[in-house]
């Protein structure tokens, strides 16, 4: 750290026409540095809890159902693979379906409450409860409704994730510099090409904030849909684990779950670099490398 | 939309006839220009001076067909401005260039909005950023560039489509003296090579008197017309021209009706 911290001095040491290669070389050197601190920090802190967690539970024998120790957790997920893989599969499909739904339903509802002030306001109260609404509440009469297959989960998920979208696309298209719309009207863009070329691109990095918001509740919306009432999924198996005092299996499942929920966010986030520049998505350059 | 008409060349192309403005607050109404009139002629550098809130952009907004009028008209070569007038350059105070497009791609908004022909176009995009000083900068991001440079980038693409008129809304007003001082000398570079019509709005009289043919003073709110100013100095000026007595002058002669209307006090 304290050679990375002065450059500037360290390059003109070499000499003044050395001095752009130079500094460029301890830039680099800095970068390799924070990037390899991002991957090794939180590392050796997930290490330690666990060795920590390891330790605990032997030494003060802890019973397995109540918490079995990380290396038991391991050998129940191996063992398991094909299992914990069979109803991972079963709830991506739930998840990506209940999450492309949100999409369908909840950009074109925000275009709607963009452009027609009276839709916007017959409609807004009633998202707004359907959010403060506790979702579990709902998923037994949608059980009714639909029964225990797939449809019931998706729509859970796609209840919880269509909001943050609805709001930060409807946000996103709004909040514009008034000289931009002024411009693209002096140059003679319509109405149309405005939206595309302007008003759309403009919004995109909140859009992609509503989207990672989103994901990340599709997960919950789908596997509380399994909790209430199916034969499949992770969520089901979190029930069955937990039902037969399966306490290893039960953590198998989580750690499934939080790999999945961190993948599919991930995902989401290189479509986001794919589309718009890195520096204009929301939250900053810095705050992406720190990621 | 108005065509250029080669019949008026060198008469009065842009007409105000007693434009008023009042806005509406919450506190009751604005008036933020007041039965101004004016006559522009085709290829001259015309500056609007006057303190801030006395309706100069208001009065910009109103002739590019961005803004409608309380009352009063606007029309070019006869005909009345309706509408967003598309066949100008328009320059804003903020350079409002598009965040995820770079130099080069803001400057060609213009090209995309006119239907030009891209390689054509991109040829001059880029010709005209390197008369700037941006050559090597096309694929930067705005965030990448000084405010210095994206206000060219803005002048670029206010010039893509070979406009004859310009309409500048006191362009320079967020920069540091010297950039300033850059930027009126480019300007006044690209004005002298192809004849063009500039309404340039500002509050900085130095500038006003360096780059105009005329100046229309106008008073603090309601902003009517003070004084249009003819100045006579040779072209092309120079920054040297600046202390002469002839640029004093004009200078003070405009300061001097700002002291009269109470916007400058002299304790």
């Amino acid at each position: 750290m304290a050679q990375a911290d002065n450059p500037g001095a360290r390059a003109e040491a070499l000499g003044m026409g050395d001095l752009e290669p130079g500094l460029q070389r301890a830039r680099a050197r800095h970068e390799w540095r924070a990037r390899v601190a991002g991957i090794l920090y939180p590392a050796a802190v997930v290490l330690g809890v666990l060795v920590l967690w390891e330790a605990a539970t032997r030494l003060f024998a802890v019973p397995l159902f109540l918490l079995p120790p990380p290396t038991a957790i391991a050998v129940s997920f191996i063992a398991n693979a094909s299992l914990l893989a069979f109803h991972a599969w079963i709830t991506t499909v739930e998840i990506l379906l209940g999450f492309a739904l949100s999409i369908v339903v909840g950009i074109p509802l925000a275009l709607a409450i963009f452009l027609s002030p009276a839709f916007s306001r017959s409609i807004l109260p009633l998202l707004v409860s359907s959010q403060a609404m506790p979702k579990v509440a709902v998923a037994p009469l949608f059980l009714v409704w639909f029964g225990f297959g797939l449809l019931p989960k998706v729509l859970i998920a796609f209840l919880i994730a269509f909001f943050p979208i609805v709001i930060n696309t409807a946000v996103g298209l709004a909040s514009i510099e008034p000289e931009k719309i002024y411009l693209a009207r002096s140059m003679g863009f319509g109405a149309f090409a405005t939206f595309f070329k302007i008003r759309l691109p403009n919004a995109l990095p909140a859009i992609f904030g509503g989207l990672k918001i989103s994901i990340t509740l599709a997960v919950v919306g789908a596997v509380v849909g399994e909790f209430v009432g199916g034969d499949s999924g992770l969520g089901y198996l979190l029930m069955v684990a937990n039902g037969s005092m399966d306490t290893q299996l039960l953590f198998a499942g989580i750690v499934a779950l939080t790999v999945l929920g961190v993948v599919l966010f991930l995902l989401v986030e290189v479509a986001e670099r794919l589309a718009i520049p890195r520096h204009i998505i929301a939250g900053g350059e810095g705050a992406r490398d720190a990621v | 939309m108005a065509a250029p008409s080669a019949v008026q060349a060198g008469g009065d192309y842009l007409c105000l006839k007693e434009l008023s403005k009042v806005y509406l607050t919450r506190d009751g109404s604005v008036r933020a220009l007041d039965q101004v009139s004016l006559r522009a002629r085709r290829g001259e550098f015309l500056s609007v001076v006057g303190p801030s809130g006395c309706g100069k952009s208001t009065l910009l907004m109103i002739t590019a067909g961005l803004l409608p009028a309380s009352g009063g008209t606007v029309s070019i070569d006869g005909k009345l401005v309706a509408r967003p007038r598309t066949e100008i350059g328009i320059v804003f105070q903020s350079p409002v260039l598009l965040e995820w497009r770079t130099a080069l791609g803001n400057v060609m908004l213009q090209a995309e909005a006119k239907k030009l022909e891209r390689a054509a176009a991109e040829r001059r995009a880029r010709k005209l950023l390197d008369a700037v000083g941006l050559g090597g900068f096309e694929q930067k991001y705005p965030h990448e560039l000084s405010g210095g440079m994206r206000q060219r980038v803005s002048l670029c693409r206010a010039l893509i489509h070979e406009p004859d008129q310009l309409l500048m809304d006191e362009p320079f007003g967020a920069l540091d003296a010297l950039t300033r001082d850059q930027l009126v000398l480019d300007l006044q570079q690209i004005c002298s090579q192809r004849r063009m019509s500039v309404l340039f709005i500002t509050h900085s009289v130095p500038e006003a008197v360096f780059l105009s043919d005329r100046i229309l003073v106008m008073t603090p709110r309601p902003g009517r017309v003070d004084r249009v100013i003819e100045i006579g100095l040779p072209r092309p000026r120079t920054l040297a021209m600046r202390d002469t007595p002839e640029f004093a002058a004009y200078s003070r002669e405009i300061l001097d009706l700002f002291l009269a209307r109470g916007v400058l006090r002299e304790h």
